[in-house]
Parts: structure tokens; sequence; C-alpha cells
């Protein structure tokens, strides 16, 4: 089948390629239009979110289309390829998760602001443009648009101290890692005066800039500036407060779905402006990897509140995720992904867990859940999926399982087989299994306490969110064919249209033809 | 029989069937709904739906597996009853089941014991019942699929998801440490078994192969096949040494070898009754038999390297005297069995790495035997707790005058763990040192010693329970067991005579698949020492 190839330089075609963005935000600002026409009401927030949803459902189905439609694009600033579209559908899995937690959330924390629905709506339409970009100028764009609108979500709960002071912390951190990546761009660009990602790699090739301190200074302000937004160690100190902070469904979104847009894009960058043969920082990639996984399991063990306890589960998933990266190949990117998917279902899972057990402003303590099974079986089975799937165990977790072995055999499979990254990470594995089976054990076989207050009835799309995430975590763990079937296929056009036989041909041999 | 059987198309659909028959069954016995909390469920009378159809489930399901015993030509060597379908095609894993003797008698001991595990859990199963019964009937799918998947992939979810069944049964049923006893074998096994997946992926990976997909192009897949890795994979001597390292950790936590088996005592000792009679009487069994289908055929060359081998003999003859010397001095009963199991499956490894056709032989045969008579033990230690609610040593005394049928039979049960000739552990410990003595003849008369220590142990553990002078006021009323558990025992102590007296049936269905692991490993472990030697 022919690809449909779009030229980037036509505006009307250009236009074509950005469709599902465009629908998005323009969706989002006819919305945010809606949202301030009423007086603030429970139920117009309500509306404004069930909306929102829908907006989504549709820029999903868009999204889904292209990504049958077999598109490519020819060098632009936009990348037309499967993974974009993969990465697009797992982000706006992860909007709708959040969308559908914050209306049952605003409920019941007496909140009616019905912009936070749009903030989230134009939060992921920056994560779309980070998904296309393939341009430093529209990868800076783009986390701009997602960081601005996530900043205010942190702090959209005016009335709550706790979450005044993880906005803040979470502007402050981010800001500052945003001038790092800034400066590294306007570095790069000094030194190969390109912005483009296809550009900088063949200038760099060309000029033999390899050792240009610029290039290499450039490029470890870039690193830095995405080890900020992925939380990876050692700069990963502002996501346990700021994620404790923040109303639980941002807190979701922000580990789950923000983290996903940083990685699309940082693999992009990394792979398609600086492999391996052009930046020397591959190998302090591994450390970051090595660190991030260890570190985060290991303080992931003191927690006890159970925010906590998952934001610093997210900086652990964060450095296996970097495993996928440090493959560096086409079947690292499939597994990226399918690892983003599996972590956005069971951390929306376990996020709503949280709502419904979450009273007032209190954190909620691993403790509270203590005896849940007697009084909720349904929603403790729920929460032991979501933690299974965490952990990566078979079958009980579903496709957390396949999740970490896709990463595995992408390390494995490397050209540089990436075998210590695989040790470490199963074995890092295996400390989290104490702070995950911690929560189980508490639910199952701790009685509960005399006093224990029950958690009131679960709330609509609350449920929503549990039991479909729970059900496609299940599903996909018996059967992970019905989505890898299209990660192996979707992801090898990376780099300019090559329409065949580029399956199997890792991203690093593929890019230099 | 045979004939008829295979009229019936038993030998196609046999396999996925043992394999959902108790899904179904933990499915309808969760349809039932929950007792309200804090009832005793079985004076209520809310344990008899659960307890029922679990019971029932696990009857059809050995009456099923019964026919596998005919079904099987014991002539053919290779894989039985196959069962075949793609699974994930993009990753080269297939649904691939079968069977070799050795997994037919594995398979038979399973459905048997969960049958009698899900019947002696009747009375003592007090709340929550109907969880229980479904994670039990869950568990019994986790390890049938062990024994029988052909694919590696397959194998590792098995052997990773009967974890978490077993895990709950001890946490929430278990005794009052059991908490940390459950974790402690979760966390345990979970860290073999994780560096046991990366060796799975890489040898997967180098036996990948070019498949034409369904859209015409070509692509590299791994393969996952158990024959197709047996077959193409080929490592360097070096990586096989890890590889093997890798497998030798996962299956040396379950065995449990020593110094690997600190989590059985606790687990053991912590399970409710049934937990702790299908711990010793199958899922240690999954370690050795990991180590017949996995570690050592498919890098004979690393084990069978001198080295290797005498560590892990060494370790195993550690465990035979170290298991065997600390159960003498244990007060808890329950405890002392526990431990002599680290000596029984001490005798296991001897076998297998002694690696005589003998030798292996008489590993299976042990492996069978303990799981009949250790599982008969940990029953009679449950009995006879229910009634006095203790389980040290010192608590009894004399009891053969109060409670005879359940004297006679745990001394009989105690003499069969023993080996006593005549009953089923005679012969497969015989046949262990008989052929240990070959290759081994030092290692094989240590162990012959420890035989000595075994007799000591639980003869003198016996003695002070029932026939030392009844001095405990407590001790004089106890009920002599009843006709539930009496049919309970029934069966075990027909296998231990039947085992004992005439085991050339069993034998013969495990002597082919013996002979071939025998033949594979040595042709196999030829084969890469000349390679290594070319290099």
């Amino acid at each position: 089948m022919p690809f449909h190839v779009y030229d980037l330089a036509i505006p009307l075609q250009l236009t074509k390629a950005l469709f599902p963005d465009l629908l998005l935000m323009g969706g989002a600002m006819l919305l945010l239009l809606w949202a301030v026409w009423r007086t603030e009401s429970p139920a117009h927030q309500r509306s404004v979110g069930t909306l929102s949803i829908g907006l989504c459902v549709i820029t999903l189905a868009a999204t889904i289309f292209m990504l049958f439609h077999r598109t490519a694009a020819n060098d632009g600033p936009i990348a037309v390829d499967n993974f974009r579209w993969m990465a697009d559908v797992v982000i706006l899995l992860g909007t709708i998760g959040a969308l559908a937690l914050s209306i049952d959330d605003n409920d019941r924390s007496r909140t009616t602001t019905a912009e936070m629905h749009v903030l989230i709506l134009l939060a992921s339409s920056g994560m779309m443009l980070l998904a296309a970009a393939r341009d430093l100028m529209i990868v800076f764009l783009g986390i701009e648009l997602m960081s601005v609108a996530s900043y205010s979500l942190a702090g959209i709960n005016r009335r709550s101290e706790r979450s005044a002071e993880g906005a803040l912390k979470y502007f402050l951190l981010g800001a500052f890692s945003t001038a790092f990546l800034l400066y590294g761009i306007a570095l790069v660009y000094g030194a190969t005066g390109a912005t483009g990602l296809h550009e900088i790699r063949i200038r760099v090739l060309e000029l033999g800039l390899e050792r240009s301190p610029l290039l290499l200074v450039g490029v470890a302000l870039l690193l830095i500036g995405f080890a900020f937004k992925i939380s990876a160690v050692p700069f990963h100190m502002w996501a346990p407060d700021v994620y404790d902070g923040s109303p639980n469904p941002v807190t979701a979104f922000m580990a789950a779905t923000v983290k996903t847009a940083a990685f699309v894009a940082f693999l992009r960058v990394w792979l398609e402006a600086f492999p391996g043969e052009v930046s020397a920082w591959h190998r302090a990639l591994v450390g970051i990897a090595i660190a991030t996984m260890v570190i985060g399991n290991a303080i992931g063990l003191q927690q006890r509140n159970l925010k906590r306890m998952l934001a610093y589960s997210s900086i652990a998933h964060a450095g296996f995720l970097m495993v996928a990266i440090a493959a560096g190949t086409v079947q690292g990117a499939s597994a990226l992904l399918f690892y983003a998917l599996a972590y956005t279902l069971a951390t929306f899972g376990a996020f709503a867990i949280i709502v419904v057990m979450s009273r007032g402003d209190a954190p909620v303590m691993t403790d509270d859940l203590a005896g849940l099974w007697t009084i909720r079986p349904w929603l403790a089975s729920g929460m032991t999926v979501f933690m299974m799937a965490l952990m990566g165990f078979p079958i009980v977790g579903g496709v957390g399982f396949f999740a970490k072995w896709y990463i595995l055999k992408a390390a494995l499979q490397a050209p540089q087989s990436q075998t210590l990254l695989a040790v470490v990470l199963v074995l890092t594995t295996v400390i989290s299994a104490g702070y995950y089976l911690y929560v189980v054990m508490v639910m199952f076989m701790r009685p509960r306490a005399a006093d224990a207050p029950i958690p009131p009835a679960t709330a609509g799309w609350t449920q929503f969110v549990m039991v479909a995430s729970a059900a496609t975590i299940l599903i996909l763990g018996i059967l992970p064919d019905l989505v890898v079937r299209y990660a192996d296929k979707g992801i090898p056009i990376m780099a300019v249209p090559q329409p065949q036989g580029m399956t199997t041909v890792p991203a690093r041999t593929a890019l230099t033809r | 029989m045979h004939e008829l059987l295979l009229s019936i198309g038993y030998d196609h659909w046999i396999l996925p069937v043992l394999l959902a028959l108790p899904l179904i069954g933990a499915a309808i016995v969760l349809m039932g709904g929950r007792a309200p909390e804090g009832e005793d469920e079985v004076a209520s009378g809310a344990a008899m739906r659960p307890r029922g159809i679990a019971t029932a489930t696990f009857a059809l399901e050995f009456v099923l597996s019964l026919g596998l015993w005919f079904a099987f030509d014991p002539d053919v060597t290779g894989w039985q009853q196959r069962f075949d379908v793609a699974w994930i095609p993009s990753w080269g894993a297939r649904f691939t089941l079968g069977l070799d003797g050795i997994a037919l008698m594995m398979v038979l001991l399973t459905t048997f014991i969960m049958l009698l595990a899900s019947y002696g859990s009747w009375t003592s199963i007090r709340h929550k019942s109907s969880a229980y019964y479904a994670l039990l009937l869950v568990l019994t799918t986790g390890m049938l699929g062990v024994f029988m998947s052909l694919d590696l992939l397959l194998f590792y979810l098995f052997w990773e998801v009967m974890l978490v069944p077993m895990y709950f049964i001890v946490g929430i049923w278990g005794g009052t440490r059991r908490i940390y006893a459950s974790l402690k074998f979760f966390i345990y096994t979970m860290v073999g078994s994780l560096l046991m997946l990366v060796a799975i992926v890489y040898l997967g990976l180098v036996s990948s192969t070019l498949v034409r997909m369904a859209n015409g192009s070509m692509q590299v897949i791994p393969n996952f096949s158990y024959d197709a890795v047996m077959a193409t994979a080929r490592v360097t001597p070096h990586a096989a040494l890890w590889l093997f390292g890798a497998f030798f950790l996962a299956f040396a936590v379950k065995v449990p070898m020593f110094p690997f088996h600190t989590w059985l005592p606790d687990a053991h000792v912590e399970a409710p009754t049934a937990g702790s009679v299908v711990l010793a009487s199958i899922m240690l069994k999954l370690g050795t038999f990991g180590f017949i289908r996995l570690a050592v055929p498919l890098f004979p060359g690393a084990a069978m390297d001198n080295r290797v081998r005498a560590v892990i003999l060494a370790l195993a003859v550690i465990g035979i005297v170290y298991g065997a010397l600390v159960s003498l001095v244990q007060p808890d009963f329950k405890k002392l069995v526990a431990y002599s199991s680290v000596s029984h499956l001490g005798f296991v490894m001897l076998g297998i790495f002694a690696l005589t056709v003998q030798s292996v032989q008489g590993a299976l045969m042990v492996m069978i035997n303990h799981g009949l008579s250790t599982g008969a033990l940990f029953f009679l230690i449950g009995m006879i707790y229910e009634r006095r609610h203790t389980r040290l040593i010192s608590a009894y005394g004399g009891i053969a005058r109060v409670v005879p049928m359940f004297s006679a039979m745990l001394v009989f049960v105690s003499l069969s763990s023993i080996g006593l000739p005549g009953t089923n552990g005679f012969v497969g410990e015989f046949l262990v040192l008989l052929g240990a003595y070959r290759t081994y003849p030092v290692l094989a008369v240590i162990a012959t010693t420890t035989v000595i220590i075994a007799a000591a142990y639980l003869l003198w553990a016996v003695q002070r329970i029932l026939f030392n002078p009844l001095d405990k006021v407590e001790n004089e009323q106890i009920p002599d067991i009843n006709r539930r558990e009496l049919l309970l025992m029934a069966p075990l102590l027909a296998g231990i005579i039947w085992l004992g007296v005439y085991p050339a049936p069993v034998l013969r269905r495990m002597q082919p698949a013996a002979e071939q692991f025998v033949r594979t490993v040595e042709a196999r472990a030829a084969l890469s020492t000349a390679s290594a030697g070319e290099q």
C-alpha cells in the first residue's frame, strides 16, 4: 500500500498533518469560552468535563484514523509517523482518565472551577505537539504549552495550602528546567546552525562536530532539561512534593501522561538528532537510568503516604523507560510506548482508588487501606491488579509484565546489548515488590481498624476509570498481541519515510542512510 | 482403555481442559458471594457451598487426569498430548503444552494432592472460605501449567503467577507470623525468577528465526519454543555459565537448596495445613522439575562443568545432612517436617546431578514419594493441631492410648518417610544412592549415613508424641480421627504401600524420559566441550 506523503511546505497539507492536534486545540478554545460563559456551579463543571471527554474521544478517533491511514511527510518540523500517532493515543487515553477522575474529584472537594478541564485539554494539546515535534523549536513550544497548563493545574485547588505549595515548587523548578532546555537548544543551534532534528544530525556528521565543546555542552543541557521533566535522578527532588500536594487526578495526569509526552519527545530528540555516533552522552544516559531505577525504588520502600509512594514509583518507572531509550532502537521506541500505555492504565487505576479513599485535604496513608478487602472487595481487587501491574507481575498484573518484558527484550536486542541495564531492571523490580506488595498485604491481611471510616460509594466516572483500566490491563495481560501487533509494525517510520523493509532495522542504522 | 480415550480425542483436549477447569470452578465458587465478616463459616454452614464446589471440581479434575495414565504411551519418547496454538506471534511465543513421562507423574501427583488438600481443609478453614477455595483452584492451574508448558515464556508466566495464590493462602489463613512468612516466600522466589526472565529473553533472542509475516514482509522473530531453543540456541560457554546461573538461582530457591532454604521453614510452619501440604508435595518439586526440564538440558556444558557440578553436589549433600541435623533439634513438629524436606530434596538434587539413569529415576521417585509421605505428615499434624492447638512435641506424650488410629497412621507414614523397605520412601532413596555411588562414591556414602539421622529425628519425635507416659491431663480427652479424616488419609496410605511394593508401572512411564534426559545432557555436554575446544 502506498504512503500518502504530505508536503509540509504547503499550508493546507501541513494543516492536514496536524489535523488531530488542531482539532483538540480548537475544541479546547471553544470549551474555554463555554466554561466561563456560565457562573460556576457543580452542574456546569460536570457538563464541561463531559464535553471535554467527548472532545478527546473525537480526537482519539481522528488519531486512530491517521494511524491506519498510512501517512508520511517530507522532512520538516512535524513528524508524521506511527510513533507519533501511537504516542497520541496513549496521551489521549491518559487525558480521558484525568478528565473523568477530575469530574468526580471536583464534586467531592466541592471545587467548581470548570476551567480545570480546559487546562487539562490545553496541556494535552501541548503533549500532542511534543509527540509530533521534529524541530527543537516545536519541542520547546510543546513543553511550554504542556508545562504552563500543568503549573496551574497543580494549584487549581485554591483553598488548599499544600496544593499551593506544590504548585509553586512545580512552577519554580519547571521554569528552571525549561531554562536548561532552552539554553541547550541555543547552544546546539550555535554549534550546528539548525533546529530541525534531522538537519542537526546531518550537520554534525558533515562538519565533524562530534567533539565540538559547544555541541557537547548543549546536548548535556538538553539532557538535564529532559531529565527534570521526566524526574530522573538526580533531578527528581521536586516530584514527591509536587505529586503529594496536587489534586489526585492532576497527580495521576502528571505522573503518567505528562511524563509519557516528555519521554516521547526525549526519545525522538535523542535518537534522531543525537544518536550514538553523534553524541558522547549516551553513557551518561545509562548511568542516569541505573541511578533512577535504584534510588526511585529504594526510597519508595520508605513511603507510607500512598501518593508519595506512587511518586517515587513514578520516578522508578522513569528509570525503566530510560532503559528503552538507552536501547536506541526501533524496538526500544515501541517498548517505550507500550510501557507508557501499561503505566498510564495502572497509574490512573490506582489514583481512581485514591480518589475514592481520600477524605478532605488529608493525605491517604497506606495503612488507611487496612482490611479494605472485608468492606470493599472490588476496590481491593482492583488495587491489587494495579499494584501488580506497576510491579510488572504476570497475569495478575496483566499488561504490566509484558511492558517490562518488552523493555527487557529491546535492551537485550539492541546492537550494543544492554545486559547490565536489564539485570538492574529486574533486580530493582524485586525491590519495588517490597512496597507494592505492602499495599496488597495491608488490604488483605491486616484487620480493619474499628474506627476506620467507610469510604463513600464510588462515583460513576471513577468507577469507569477503574473498571476500564483493570479490564484493559487484564485482557492485554493475556493477549498482548492485540496491541503489540501494531506496536511492532507501527514505529519504524521514525525518520524520513521509507516504506519498505524497515521493520527490523535498528533506528541508528536506519537514520544514517 | 487406551483406544477408548483416543476415540474421544482425549489426547487433543485434555491438557487445556485440565488448565481451564479449576479456573471455571474458582469463578463458580466466587459467584456465591461472601459470608458476613467474622462469622464461623463452618458452624453456620456458609462454607458448605464453596468447599463442596471446590472439592467436586478437584475430583472431576483428578478423574479426568487419570485418563492420562492410560493414554500416555510409555514406549514413546518425546511430547505426548501436545496442544499448540498461536499466542503472541510478533514475539514468537506460542501456547504450547505437552507431557513427557516426568511431567505426567507430576501432573497426576498435583491433581491427586490438590483433591486431598481441598477435602482436608473442610473444617480447618473457618472464615473467608469462598476466597480460600477459589485461590486453591487458581493455584492448581498455575502449578499444572508449569509442568505442562513447552514454551519458555508460558513456563515463566505460570511459574510466577502461582506465587500469588500461595502468597494469599499463607498470608490470610496462616499462623501468627503469617505476614512475614508470606512476604519472605514471595520475595525470595521472585528474586530468583526475575533473573531467569532475563535469561529466557536472552535465549529466545539467540534462537530468533526469520519469519514471513502475513503481509509478506520478512521479520526476525524470537523463538521461545522449548524444542526450538534446545535445537538452535547456541551460546558461548561463558554466556552459558551466566544463563545457567540465572536458572539455577530460580530453581534452587524453589527446591530449596542449602543456603537458599530459609524461606521454607517460615512458610511451611505459618501456612494452613493444606498450604503446607501443597508447598511440600508439589511446589518444591517445581524447582527440581525445573532443573530436569530446563536448567540442566539447556546448559549441560555449564551444569556438567566439574567445578559447577562439584559445588552443586556439595550443596545437595550439605542440604541432606544439615536438614537432618536441624530436624533433630526442632521442638515444633511441623518445623521438623519442614526441615526434613530440605534433606529429602537434597537427595533429589544429588540424584539429578549424579547423572546416571538410575540416580535420575531415583530422584524422580523421591519427588513423588516425598509428595505422598510429607503431604500425609502435614495432614496428620494439621489434624492433631486442630484438636490440641499446639504443635510442640513436648506438649504431647503417650497419646497412642488415646488416639490409636491416628498413632498407627503417624507411625506408618513416618516409617515411609524414613525409607523403610516395603514403603515408597525406600525405592527412591535406594535408587539415588545406588546411582550416585557409581559416579560419586564419597558423597553417596555421606548421604547414606544421613539416612540413620533421618530415622533418629522422626522416630524420636514419634516416640515423644505417641509413646512416652501419658502425663498431661489435656491429652487424655483427644478424640481420635473421624470418618472424613480417615477417608482423607486412606488414598495417601494406599499410594505409599503401592509405590513401595510395586513401583514398576510408575518407573516404566518415567524411564524413557529419564534415559532421554541423561542421553541429551551427555550428548550436548560433549558437543559444547568440543565446540569450546575449537574456539
